[in-house]
């Protein structure tokens, strides 16, 4: 076992019983039981197939005070709740792979769950916005949960924010279990600000009814580590689920997405589209599996993954798959790693277009079709804006942490952006 | 003024330019003419300062300024213009944005203010009108799904808005139907003055009947072989260029 592991089960040690005073039951129930499996686990190295583009083990191994969030909820109609132990009694932890190590750390160290919750029939409107916001004046530690319940025919826009406001070392683990039934609508978009002293691990696991629609859009501007692992199962027929996401990733950022698809039940439609932009010294890696299990016949399923290296110093590990078993259905997939069309690049510089400028030009028109795909126009607007901004350089969230080389550095890369 | 003198330029390694020399002076239109693959659109990336095409000896210069120590975009803000024999495609680029940016980056350079958004749109509209192009395809992505013609219109339309001083047409008549021709043409003649010069690069006399040249070059593997006044595009038209060869 990992000095690293151990120090989590050290730390579990010290923790668990004030856990137990201040969570609820339903995750109290859980807690021993995760840290069992997690100890028995381990924090993932390279050498797990899931996990072999980042190692895990040393994003997790730095000093965090461990902080046990409170959130606080500013609208008070909204269908959000701190805990709603009816939710809680019926879902938690029945979605989320519990053999997933980060899932079992996450559990065994949750205090709180955000409950979401849509009534039958119901469409809230307006989109739900969660803006989770690290700040503190040390490194700290936190293990969020998340639980989104979506009743037959119910509608739900939400956009989860993610930003930090302190250039302190962050470490988030995230589960997210979402249960969309029949017949309902959800339109989920992740957006991640934080800056390059942030490690965060966010697994999010959608339990997908019939007839129903899920749609989630997965934007990475600024991280220092980042890992998005999603999973959607289709259990109801007629349903569709789209998984996009872009990510645009320089200094030294590692941006690892992994997808995983199941189609347990015949005629049911999947998308994805997973565009990545890396430069410097940045690493990316996207991963995604489509398993179409052997009854689910009229599965329609493409994945589409393209990327851009910009400097020769950034690496990107694309690995789509496929898994069919049965004998009717249309899949396709494709990725692509490429650099900027040298053409292109040359054209709007004979007009004037100075090279810097050119290249953010064609970065922000490749990264877009991602943002287009969001049907709501404001949002999209402002998605653009802030896809703009970050190719500008005028959102630097480089704290200077040493996981950048001196000489960006020296290039007033610690911005005073707060 | 623009001046190339002994031009040798390499690409890929290989040697397609061997020494040209070329004057063009203010005011000037010069036919650049010669068979596929002489190496005139290999000279105009190389006014441009493509940097795939190698310069390994002689000088350019453009009003006195060494040219081959000027980026593309210097290159462009000093006045040069080219239309491209094969104008790319650029999916998600709006026209708008393109331009905008384009012509913002050339009053920078010029120590003038960015236009006000509202000017902008004007000038965009108005030239619009002047070369005749399809308000629609100004506000698509740039060059997206055009047809080759409106292509050759939209390099026009963007050499209207930039207002430059040397002008290079790289094939700009080839895909022009002859009303297509004559507009575009036309349009070109519109905008120059008394200082505006240009490499007309071409393979047919059509052209040059609305564009007329002063002096007329023949390019061949690398090297100007012939230069005369505008009947030598009339003789070429009638001869080809075998009579010409060295
Ligand atoms: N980017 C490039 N890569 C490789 N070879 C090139 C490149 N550009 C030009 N060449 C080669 O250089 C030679 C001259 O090409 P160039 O395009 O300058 O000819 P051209 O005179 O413009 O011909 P055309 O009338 O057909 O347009 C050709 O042999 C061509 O294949
Ligand atoms: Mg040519």
């Amino acid at each position: 076992m990992s000095s690293t592991t151990q120090n989590y089960i050290d730390l579990y040690a010290a923790h668990r019983n004030r856990m137990m005073e201040v969570a609820p039951q339903a995750l109290n129930a859980r807690r021993d039981e995760a840290m069992d499996n997690f100890s028995r686990m381990g924090l993932p190295t390279q050498s797990a197939e899931q996990y072999r583009y980042i190692d895990a083990d040393r994003a997790f191994s730095g000093t965090y005070r461990l902080s046990l969030p409170t959130s606080r909820l500013m609208a008070e109609d909204a269908p959000v709740a701190v805990n709603n132990s009816q939710l809680l009694d019926k879902y938690y932890a029945t979605c989320a792979d519990a053999d997933d190590p980060i899932v079992a750390l996450n559990t065994a160290f949750a205090t709180e769950c955000l409950c979401v919750h849509v009534g039958k029939d119901i469409n809230t409107g307006k989109p739900l916005e969660i803006n989770d916001v690290l700040n503190g004046d040390t490194s700290l530690m936190e293990h969020k949960r998340i639980l989104i319940v979506l009743d037959e025919g119910a509608s739900l826009t939400m956009l989860m924010h993610y930003v930090s406001t302190d250039r302190q070392q962050f470490l988030t683990t995230q589960v997210v279990e979402v249960f969309v039934a029949d017949g309902a609508r959800l339109d989920i978009y992740e957006i991640e600000e934080t800056h390059t002293a942030c490690t965060r691990f966010s697994n999010i696991y959608f339990h997908i009814g019939s007839h129903a629609t899920v749609r989630h859009n997965n934007i990475v501007l600024w991280g220092g580590i980042t890992r998005n692992t999603l999973a959607a199962t289709l259990c109801g027929e007629q349903s569709e689920v789209t998984l996009n996401g872009c990510v645009m990733a320089d200094k030294r950022q590692q941006v690892d997405i992994n997808t995983l698809i199941r189609h347990e039940v015949p005629r049911c439609t999947s998308h994805e589209l997973y565009k990545f932009v890396v430069d410097e010294q940045a690493t990316g890696a996207f991963a995604g599996k489509v398993y179409v299990a052997p009854d689910a016949q009229q599965t329609e399923s493409d994945e589409v993954n393209q990327n851009i290296c910009i400097s020769p110093d950034a690496h990107m590990y694309a690995q789509p798959m496929l898994e069919i078993y049965a004998d009717d259905v249309k899949c396709s997939h494709g990725s692509t790693v490429g650099r900027l069309d040298e053409s292109a690049l040359f054209y709007l510089r004979q007009r004037g277009i100075p090279l810097q400028q050119a290249r953010q030009l064609l970065i922000q028109a490749f990264i877009s079709q991602v943002v287009d795909y969001i049907p709501l126009e404001p949002l999209r607007q402002r998605l653009h804006a802030m896809v703009a901004d970050r190719l500008s350089g005028e959102l630097d969230q480089c704290v200077g942490c040493g996981l950048c080389q001196p000489r960006v550095q020296a290039d007033g890369c610690n911005s005073s952006k707060p | 003024m623009l001046e190339i003198r002994n031009l040798h330029a390499r690409v890929e390694g290989k040697e397609i330019l061997k020494g040209v020399d070329l004057t063009i002076r203010d005011g000037e239109i010069h036919a650049l003419m010669g068979t596929n693959g002489a190496g005139k659109s290999t000279l105009s990336n190389v006014i441009v300062g493509h940097p795939k095409y190698e310069v390994t000896e002689g000088s350019i210069t453009f009003d006195g300024r060494d040219l081959l120590k000027m980026s593309p975009e210097e290159r462009s803000h000093a006045g040069i213009f080219m239309s491209f024999q094969l104008p790319v495609e650029i999916p998600g680029v709006s026209m708008t944005n393109f331009m905008r940016a384009a012509v913002n980056a050339r009053r920078e350079a010029l120590g003038q203010e960015p236009l006000k958004s509202t000017d902008f749109l004007r000038l965009m509209r108005e030239t619009q009108k002047t070369v005749g192009i399809d308000r629609h395809l100004v506000s698509r992505s740039v060059n997206e799904g055009f047809s080759g013609g409106e292509k050759k219109r939209n390099e026009i339309f963007q050499m209207a808005m930039l207002r430059p001083t040397f002008c290079i047409l790289d094939e700009t008549d080839s895909g022009l139907d002859v009303d297509a021709l004559r507009v575009v043409a036309e349009g070109f003649n519109k905008l120059r003055n008394e200082k505006t010069s240009a490499m007309v690069i071409t393979h047919y006399q059509r052209l040059l009947d609305y564009i007329q040249p002063d002096i007329v070059h023949v390019l061949l593997d690398g090297r100007i072989v012939k230069t005369a006044g505008p009947e030598l595009a009339c003789e070429i038209e009638e001869r080809g260029f075998d009579w010409i060869r060295p």
